[in-house]
């Protein structure tokens, strides 16, 4: 019996078992985060982050926001893209101290339809960022808030 | 470790709706307590979800998403009884994973 052999095998199998558990959460993580992008004090510096600074207006996304927003700590944002080919939809609120909210890709298959609740420091315009077959579009809808989300 | 997520997976004509909420504080670092120290950032920085292991969606947040966050999204391509699992990573390393399966 070579004996060396069996103990390559074996070392290669807890190898093995070693990569697939640290191969295992990246790969349910699956992603980065953009820290450029999130950091970005201002619209335009986090839209140049996302690499979307020509981002032409598109009639296509609609904006589910309220209008006026009693509490700016928790403000319903939906957003539906009707583009074709959208990949991914980032939400930005203008005068935040971090423009940046939210950004998610969409792999084939899923709806580009998306809802969560955002913070806002002061009545803002919402942007919306579509990425549709590689191109970038966006919306705005201002919402109006009584009482900001921030500090307090 | 934080809460579990409270999660629910309705399917309906092929289109499989997801609703989660979660539990995390979101600080945003720019607070203050009472005694005027800054509170610490700490907000969820990613958000993955996946239907059978096929990623349906993944999300990068900043701070400005609310405390205990709310997500909905829809995908196609999902049946009864199929496991979803959402997972999520803050900015402190934390992570949690929760599975829900679609009804």
């Amino acid at each position: 019996m070579n004996r060396s052999r069996r103990n390559a095998v074996k070392a290669g199998g807890v190898l093995a078992l070693l990569v697939a558990a640290g191969i295992r959460p990246a790969l349910a993580q699956g992603q980065q985060w953009n820290q450029a992008a999130f950091a970005g004090k201002t619209l335009k510096d986090a839209l140049a982050a996302l690499g979307a600074q020509g981002a032409a207006t598109s009639d296509a996304i609609v904006i589910k926001a309220p209008e006026i927003a009693e509490n700016g700590a928790v403000v319903p944002v939906g957003v539906e893209s009707k583009l074709p080919g959208t990949q991914s939809i980032a939400l930005l609120v203008e005068k935040n101290p971090l423009p940046l909210a939210a950004s998610f890709d969409l792999p084939a298959g899923t709806e580009p339809s998306v809802t969560t609740r955002v913070k806002m420091g002061e009545s803002s315009d919402v942007y919306v960022l579509v990425k549709a077959d590689g191109k970038y579009y966006f919306a705005k809808k201002e919402v109006k808030i009584t009482i900001g989300g921030c500090g307090g | 470790m934080a809460d579990p997520m409270r999660i629910r997976v309705t399917e309906k004509d092929g289109l499989v709706t997801v609703r989660v909420l979660m539990s995390h504080e979101m600080e945003t670092g720019l607070r203050k307590d009472t005694s005027g120290n800054v509170v610490p950032a700490h907000f969820i920085r990613t958000v993955t979800a996946t239907c059978q292991g096929r990623v349906v969606l993944s999300a990068q947040w900043g701070t400005a998403v609310s405390k205990n966050p709310f997500l909905e999204f829809s995908f196609k391509g999902g049946k009864k009884g199929d496991k979803v699992v959402i997972t999520w990573e803050d900015n402190k390393g934390d992570r949690r994973a929760d599975e829900a399966v679609i009804s």
